[in-house]
């Protein structure tokens, strides 16, 4: 149902009934390595070129979720995913063997939650019983595609981030035991005139402030009403930003505990990722591996996670364009009781 | 506080920017530099070292030296790239390994090791310029203006 | 031994130049090689690079200027012998051996290894 200007709020409470996560091996050797269903010590994951990895991480990743919610492919209505890549190869090529009517979204490193949003709302409008939601990103598709062949010599600047391998999805079921979603908000693009890419923190972060604050002020709440505010992956530079503008806007932000994925995956200090993780894979892995863990755990009951993306092409910098950028946001809660 | 080359944006875009510039974590230009000028010192004393080698071992003038050493610069160079050690080296090094003619391989040497993917003739051969292409454009279209101004101008070399 | 130091301290500076390029003046390596070969070229034209190579050794042939020198060198020679179709024919004259062994080896490599991303 429409809440607000922007916002969503899901009455049936769909449940997030099983979701599984496969990364690489920079992702196995940050702090959450352990959290992961699958970790791969090898980035080609046995393939014959870097794209084909890529659609194998997301393939791995929605088998597992559907193993692990006991159905076939055959069972579920909707899939719903998109990728970095041009023309979302890595989502359409892996959907072939999924066998799921197949909607393809393009959100940038935002794509977790847009298609979590939709699957929710999908499965609120009484228009599916089963809708599976997923993306992927892997760092050598990502560096070959929108800046240099991965053997380059090229100094990247402390303000660039390192693409995320890895692949998450997510099942949604009418009920069940689970986590659920209670609502969602649909973010719009905010262009600052940042044109740098190796500073997409500095790009993305008025969207993910943009989308909170919109969030807060369609579903009438608090930024306290949540145990846990996080972003997608606004990296170091981008998470400070962020604080600023929160102050500059009276946000009360403090009112909760904020972090971001990007900073969350590796272990900055000994992992040489500059200003932290980035790419679809990296808020989708953060937060079905390790947040929903977290909830199951009860650490968390109610948390927002704001995916945010930089919607820029290769072309769109080299004619001179500014970085548009995006963020959508979907508010989990713990479940548990069917 | 707008300025010409901001005429484009609103007010409100400036001053994003200027936050941003504000938080932003400044490039250690003093310790790059330090670190070019001692990678790329040292790329050029081998260089030097080389072509010492081919003027008194093998018979090369002071003239013709340069290009065996060239191809051996270029050779090391490929072999690093081929083991997946040059872009670390470079991540530290930045312009020190990026300006001596071992980065000119090393542009050829990525771009076509990566698009392997793409086939042999699309792949490699279409890509292989990808990032070296403009070096060469305009060398040439360099070199072909100061040669016009020669004609014209008749100045002797 | 002389000329050992030089080379180090010469290509050290043109390479510190590059490294200023980048840093400060924010270009992309594209551009930043192609500036520093613009340079080369045009130092060839006014007649300073050749007595810079007698000084500085391999300090200025192994940095990318020299490659701008090259290019210009070849066309000016030709333009000598030729006349004014020199300007065209001389240009790859001198630098072919950088170029060719470039793209050879670099062919190789493709063949034979994988990226290690």
């Amino acid at each position: 149902m429409l809440k607000g200007h922007q916002s969503w709020t899901f009455a049936s409470k769909p449940v997030i009934a099983a979701t599984a996560t496969v990364v690489g091996p920079d992702e196995g050797l940050g702090p959450l390595g352990d959290e992961f269903d699958i970790v791969h010590g090898d980035a080609t994951l046995g393939q014959k070129t870097w794209e084909k990895a890529e659609k194998a991480l997301l393939e791995e990743a929605a088998q597992r979720t559907l193993d692990k919610a006991g159905l076939t492919g055959g069972q579920v209505q909707f899939y719903i995913g998109g990728d970095l890549m041009n023309q979302i190869i890595s989502n359409t090529f892996a959907a072939r063997t999924l066998n799921m009517p197949y909607i393809g979204i393009f959100g940038a490193c935002s794509t977790s939650m847009e298609g979590l949003a939709l699957a929710a709302q999908l499965m609120d409008a009484g228009a599916a019983h089963h809708v599976m939601c997923g993306t992927c990103s892997h760092n050598s598709t990502a560096e070959k595609q929108f800046r240099y062949p991965t053997e380059y010599g090229s100094q990247k600047p402390p303000t660039a981030q390192y693409t995320v391998t890895g692949a998450g999805a997510a099942l949604l079921a009418r009920e069940g035991a689970g986590p659920v979603v209670s609502a969602a908000t649909i973010g719009r693009i905010v262009d600052m005139g940042i044109k740098d890419p190796f500073n997409m923190g500095a790009a993305m972060a008025p969207a993910a402030v943009d989308t909170i604050t919109a969030h807060c002020r369609d579903l009438g709440i608090e930024p306290g009403h949540y145990d846990l505010i996080v972003t997608g992956d606004l990296g170091a530079v981008g998470y400070a930003i962020a604080h600023e503008l929160f102050a500059k806007h009276r946000f009360p932000i403090e009112q909760t505990v904020y972090d971001d994925c990007g900073l969350l995956i590796y272990d900055r200090e000994k992992q040489a990722v500059q200003a932290g993780g980035s790419g679809c894979g990296c808020s989708a892995t953060v937060t079905y591996g390790h947040l929903l863990k977290r909830m199951q755990r009860g650490e968390l009951r109610r948390i927002l996670v704001v995916a945010t993306g930089a919607l820029l092409s290769p072309l769109s910098f080299q004619q001179g364009e500014s970085i548009p950028c995006i963020a959508h946001a979907v508010a989990i809660e713990a479940g548990g009781e069917a | 506080m707008a300025n010409n080359k901001k005429k484009n944006m609103t007010m409100t875009q400036q001053e994003y920017q200027q936050l941003a510039k504000r938080i932003e974590p400044k490039r250690p230009v003093l310790k790059n530099c330090l670190r070019a000028f001692l990678v790329g010192g040292i790329i050029c004393v081998i260089g030097q070292v080389l072509m010492e080698m081919f003027i008194h071992w093998f018979g090369f003038t002071e003239k013709t030296a340069g290009n065996p050493t060239v191809a051996v610069l270029i050779f090391i160079s490929v072999v690093l790239t081929s083991f997946g050690v040059y872009d670390k080296i470079s991540q530290w090094a930045g312009a020190g390994s990026a300006v001596p003619v071992t980065g000119f391989a090393n542009s050829l040497c990525s771009a076509a090791i990566e698009h392997r993917a793409e086939g042999v003739v699309l792949g490699i051969g279409g890509n292989m310029f990808k990032l070296a292409g403009s070096v060469i454009v305009f060398g040439i279209v360099t070199a072909f203006l100061v040669g016009i101004l020669h004609l014209l101008f008749g100045v002797g070399r | 031994m002389m000329q050992f130091i030089w080379a180090f301290v010469i290509g050290g500076a043109i390479c510190v130049l590059g490294q200023l390029l980048i840093d400060v003046g924010k270009l992309t390596p594209a551009h930043t090689m192609s500036t520093l070969v613009v340079l080369g070229a045009i130092a060839d034209g006014i007649g300073i690079y050749d007595p810079f190579i007698k000084f500085a050794g391999a300090g200025a042939t192994v940095p990318i200027t020299s490659f701008g020198n090259a290019l210009v060198h070849g066309a000016l020679e030709e333009l000598q012998q030729d006349g004014y179709i020199g300007i065209i024919t001389g240009i790859f004259e001198v630098t072919s051996a950088g170029i060719s062994s470039a793209i050879i080896f670099s062919f190789l490599a493709a063949i034979l290894v994988r990226p290690k991303g």
